[in-house]
């Protein structure tokens, strides 16, 4: 056996070895690739209209590989943008509510009574609404584009990170090493942040990714139901409703940014399972 | 003159099924650089009393009486006062070094903390010392193993670091709380002789059930039973002239003087037997061990016993 001295090599090593998680791997950094250099993938603007090319199918003309829309834009290049749109909502949404959930659930879980009374009622008032019905309530509120989109998805999504990081201070804060820290003379933020903060990361690591998945397909559903970015912004949800109108004549329209949506939550998903594989320490394997 | 006084330290634990009276009554001294052993069955509060004196404990307990440590009442300051006492000048050594190290942490880095804990030291000069703390607990290549994972060593060599993390910060006294639990017998004479040395200029608490272990390190030994002490005295005089019965029992269960158990069980801590709480036990039991508490007395000097037979 090959030792690392480095746990997170180690781990690298590990998750190498998980074919599926190596594949969701793979089609991610093939995504955040596209995301990048979109522009200089794209065969032509993705926001201009030519109504002269409307509806053309995919794989007739070379100009547009992909075909065109009703008003005539390309749709590689409305597909490669609309990656990018994805990718930063899931990043800012996940990002936002780790960072939010994680502080309220260690709180919660280190200092217990009455604070964690509180915060914890509040995550199951959140919980007991259907997700997505409270994301389009949410996003209805505060108006249509972008932002109501990810403050809506936000709202939803902290209640995940507060609970599992809950679960986990409430039995790290038992641990001797922390009597320990605290035998040291080690105050109780020092012990949250230097002591607990790292021992919780593997588990948020997790949901995080499989959260990914679970933005990037609500993201897409508001989208869908019109309080996502207006048009002509090039984003998955609001191509596949613009192509509901043709999905008679035109299927393509809707299949091909449907097929994007679910290899990007395919690939999340397979490396989230691949993490949690790994992360899990119950199911570690002894070599 | 005394480092540490205990005075009349009560400290229970409020539960649902009554007041759990871990520790009833303590009164001990330890002086400067001595070496005070606490010897006792599991469950007899010696390790509460150990976290009692750096005030280690759940929020609800109930603690009375005084802990004078250089002349202030550790029970009366504030928590922030208190954490500024841990570690720099009490320390504590806890049992079970496999659990008492965070495993996400290099174990350089965990004692490099430690130290930034009290002292103004950047980074660097953090990790140096800890390298230095690591070759005084003779830790083979401590530049190199300073940078590896708990896991990567073993229960004997996280006991070291653990010694190693406890007297970073160069205490004054150090809590050692069954510091040879759990090691086999070679590792365990190791750690008895390097715990000597690095603490010889120290004050130490030991507390722990091996009676071996304390009379090769301890000056002075006391012996507590459901939460109170019931003799103390000099390592010598305890093992050539003890009087409690419950001192004399514990000597007779040791395997090289006949392995004689005693009888019966420790009484709960909730619901103490009146009189003598050892009388239930007791081979020697008389009728006011049944009805009145006794006192500690000094029979010899320095040789303090609670029992009406002695």
């Amino acid at each position: 056996m090959k030792k690392h001295n480095n746990p997170f090599m180690d781990n690298i090593r590990r998750l190498s070895d998980s074919r599926p998680a190596t594949v969701g791997a793979i089609i991610i950094m093939l995504l955040c690739f596209i995301a990048v250099f979109a522009p200089q993938l794209s065969p032509n603007n993705p926001t201009t209209a030519c109504l002269e090319d409307r509806l053309i199918s995919p794989l007739t003309v070379p100009e547009y590989p992909l075909g065109t829309d009703h008003l005539g834009r390309c749709v590689l290049s409305r597909l490669l943008y609309g990656a990018r749109i994805s990718l930063i909502v899931g990043i800012i949404v996940v990002g936002i509510s780790a960072m939010i959930g994680i502080a309220l659930g260690v709180i919660s879980g280190y200092y217990g009574g009455g604070i964690d009374a509180v915060i914890m009622r509040f995550v199951d008032a959140t919980l007991s609404f259907p997700s997505i019905f409270l994301a389009v309530t949410i996003a209805g509120l505060l108006g249509r584009g972008l932002p109501s989109v990810i403050i809506a998805l936000i709202v939803v999504d902290w209640t995940a990170y507060a609970r599992i990081s809950r679960g986990s201070v409430l039995s790290l804060k038992e641990t001797e090493f922390v009597e320990s820290a605290r035998s040291l003379g080690a105050s109780d933020c020092y012990i949250m942040t230097r002591h607990i903060l790292p021992n919780i990361i593997g588990p948020v690591i997790v949901i995080g990714t499989l959260g990914m998945a679970y933005v990037i397909l609500s993201a897409a559903a508001l989208s869908f139901l019109g309080f996502g970015p207006q048009p002509p912004t090039p984003e998955w949800g609001a191509m596949l409703n613009a192509g509901r109108m043709y999905m008679r004549t035109e299927p393509y329209l809707t299949i091909i940014p449907g097929i994007a949506i679910m290899v990007m939550v395919l690939a999340f998903n397979l490396l989230g399972d691949g993490l949690r594989d790994i992360l899990d320490p119950k199911k570690t394997v002894i070599e | 003159m005394n480092l540490l006084e205990i005075i009349d330290l009560k400290t229970h634990f409020p539960t649902s099924n009554g007041l759990v009276k871990a520790v009833d009554t303590i009164d001990m001294s330890i002086s400067e650089q001595e070496t005070f052993g606490l010897i006792g069955e599991t469950g007899c509060g010696k390790s509460v009393l150990g976290h009692s004196i750096i005030r280690l404990l759940q929020s609800d307990t109930v603690m009375k009486g005084k802990i004078i440590y250089k002349g202030k009442n550790l029970l009366e300051i504030s928590e922030a006062e208190m954490r500024n006492i841990r570690g720099e000048e009490i320390a504590m050594i806890l049992q079970n070094p496999t659990t008492s190290l965070n495993p996400v942490i290099t174990v350089g880095e965990q004692i490099a903390e430690a130290i930034r804990l009290h002292q103004r030291l950047n980074k660097k000069d953090a990790k140096q010392k800890a390298i230095e703390m690591l070759e005084a607990v003779r830790i083979p290549s401590p530049s190199q193993r300073a940078n590896e994972y708990p896991h990567e060593f073993s229960g004997g060599m996280k006991q070291r670091v653990m010694i190693a993390m406890g007297l970073a910060c160069d205490p004054a006294l150090v809590i050692a709380d069954e510091p040879t639990k759990g090691l086999d017998v070679t590792i365990k004479i190791q750690i008895v002789e390097l715990m000597k040395e690095v603490t010889a200029q120290k004050a130490m608490l030991l507390i722990t059930h091996d009676l071996g272990v304390a009379s090769e390190m301890c000056d002075r030994i006391a012996l507590m039973y459901a939460g109170e002490l019931v003799e103390y005295a000099s390592v010598i005089e305890i093992f050539e002239n003890p009087l409690h019965p419950y001192t004399i029992g514990f000597l007779d269960s040791l395997p090289g003087r006949g392995l004689v158990p005693i009888p019966g069980m420790s009484p709960s801590l909730i619901d103490l037997p009146d009189g003598c709480r050892f009388h239930p036990r007791c081979s020697h039991v008389m009728e006011i061990c049944r009805q009145k508490h006794p006192g500690m007395t000094e029979m010899k000097d320095g040789h303090f016993v609670r029992c009406f037979h002695a």
